[in-house]
């Protein structure tokens, strides 16, 4: 913070609370004055929330979306980490293998969803499949720039004590480049969440992009559409929630600017 | 134990440390550039020895290639008759700073080089570390949550614990404030008196160098070369205000090249 002024615990939940009101209040009233009869209100928006949960259909879609997520991005850790570890180690494998990575990077994961339906066909391995393209190539990159900026004085002092190489990646570099990795983790978490909304919406039948994209076309529920965006929303905000709570973690604490 | 007698005992003992026409040339964009010109000293076991001389000229680099972090370009290196060809847990080197592992506790840190011992035993040095460094509360403590001068201790427990018989220390004060630092020289000559290891300390600090070692060795200004070896004949604890302190600390200085007045 740069503000030298320190809030008020009661200030902190307050003024939130406010700007949030008023978000909603201008909402509200845009839908009024302008007649709309497309785009909901907060109150239908509201009742359509209450309808998904009444019909059970809103907890099915949000565990197919968790599951292709958790899938998907748990196998971008598996492999992402070792193979980041190793790039940044060996300079050789690096110089082999980053210019493909680098051009592989900035293509959008939505660009391969055409390509993820050829291989694994319309369903669950396909979304799994784009999930996992999206999140590995942050951890990759996080582990190479977490390997290298190791300090020089830290893999000298592992090697002063008779390590191994393959010792010295476990024991020095691995942890000492943990909070960089734990970063990029997180960067990757969040794009999975972007990217497997926008793959249910095309490879799958079910899960919240396809609850939106369903929403929509069965009927134009514009209120059902904005209550799954919603849904989106919080339990995104969730995800990075719990996966900053890994930072706080004592061996991994020193590596973060903000820690107390 | 006075230093004197240590040396005394080490005069009749081979040398532990030998050091012969030993030379280093660095590759500096496709130009050589020489920072070692033909070392030649011996150091005795349980001897402490300083190295001083003016910044940059190469003190580190020298302390570096005998830890076997850096490879020599002439001459030899040998410790108990043998060269030396890498890092071995035998000599441990302490850094300036940054030099503990910061995602380990105190004992985590004291432990790091002790893997293959036994549980118990294990558990048992890491305590007597703790204790030697008068760490004792602080074993679950995190780096981050130590003084500079706590984690510099730290750093001589962890090089201590594997037992080595020389110890290399890189200004390892030098990032400390000047009072801190005072109280780690002592702390430091405490060890040294129990532990009797052989201790090469690079430093530029001249009285830290009078007040600490046997043997200061002073070299020159890049390339680095011996200018002189002088021996401090002052029985510890040494009086700061003695006439044979100032004389040394001058004899020192004047090696060095600096005035005596500011």
């Amino acid at each position: 913070m740069i503000s030298m002024t320190k809030p008020r615990v009661w200030e902190s939940f307050f003024w939130p609370t406010i700007a949030a009101a008023l978000l909603l209040a201008v909402w509200h009233y845009s839908v009024v004055f302008s007649g709309t009869r497309v785009f909901p209100s907060p109150m239908s928006v509201r009742a359509g929330v209450s309808e998904l949960l009444q019909q059970n259909v809103l907890w099915a879609d949000i565990g197919d979306s968790l599951r292709r997520v958790a899938v998907g991005f748990c196998a971008a850790i598996l492999i992402g980490i070792p193979l980041g570890l190793w790039l940044g180690w060996s300079a050789a494998a690096n110089q082999v293998v980053n210019p493909t990575l680098q051009i592989l990077r900035p293509i959008s994961p939505i660009a391969w969803i055409p390509v993820s339906i050829i291989f694994f066909g319309v369903g669950d391995r396909a979304a799994i499949f784009l999930v996992f393209l999206a999140s590995v190539f942050p951890i990759v990159q996080a582990c190479v720039s977490g390997v290298s900026s190791v300090s020089p004085v830290l893999r000298s002092a592992g090697r002063n004590f008779g390590l191994s190489t393959s010792q010295l990646l476990r024991r020095v570099i691995f942890p000492a480049a943990l909070p960089q990795i734990l970063v990029g983790v997180r960067i990757a978490l969040g794009i999975a969440w972007l990217v497997v909304v926008a793959a249910e919406m095309i490879a799958v039948d079910s899960g919240l992009g396809y609850l939106v994209i369903d929403s929509r076309n069965s009927g134009k529920r514009y209120d059902l559409v904005v209550a799954a965006m919603l849904m989106i929303g919080i339990i995104g905000l969730i995800l990075d929630f719990s996966i900053r709570r890994v930072e706080r973690i004592k061996s991994v604490r020193w590596g973060f600017r903000n820690a107390s | 134990m006075a230093s004197a007698e240590i040396v005394a005992e080490a005069a009749g003992t081979a040398s532990k440390l030998r050091i012969q026409h030993l030379g280093k040339v660095f590759e500096r964009d496709g130009e050589a550039v020489s920072a070692l010109e033909d070392i030649n000293f011996d150091v005795s076991a349980g001897e402490f020895i300083c190295i001083v001389g003016p910044s940059g000229c190469g003190k580190s680099t020298l302390l570096n290639v005998l830890a076997g972090f850096l490879s020599s370009t002439s001459g030899s290196v040998t410790i108990d008759g043998e060269a030396v060809s890498g890092p071995d847990p035998r000599r441990i080197m302490v850094f300036q700073e940054r030099g503990v592992f910061p995602w380990l506790t105190v004992e985590g840190n004291i432990a790091f080089g002790l893997s293959k011992l036994p549980r118990a035993e294990r558990e048992e040095r890491v305590a007597h570390y703790v204790q030697t460094v008068r760490l004792q509360g602080f074993e679950n403590a995190y780096p981050s949550d130590l003084s500079g001068g706590m984690k510099q201790r730290l750093q001589v427990a962890r090089a201590l614990a594997v037992n080595p018989d020389i110890l290399y220390l890189d200004e390892p004060f030098g990032a400390l404030d000047s009072i801190t630092r005072v109280i780690m020289r002592g702390e430091l000559l405490r060890i040294w008196q129990s532990e009797r290891r052989t201790i090469l300390f690079v430093t530029h600090d001249i009285d830290e160098a009078v007040q600490l070692a046997d043997r200061v060795v002073v070299l020159s200004s890049r390339p680095a070369r011996i200018k002189d070896i002088l021996t401090i004949d002052i029985p510890h604890p040494r009086n700061i205000s003695s006439p044979r302190y100032l004389q040394l600390r001058d004899e020192l200085l004047k090696q060095i090249g600096l005035a005596y007045e500011i």
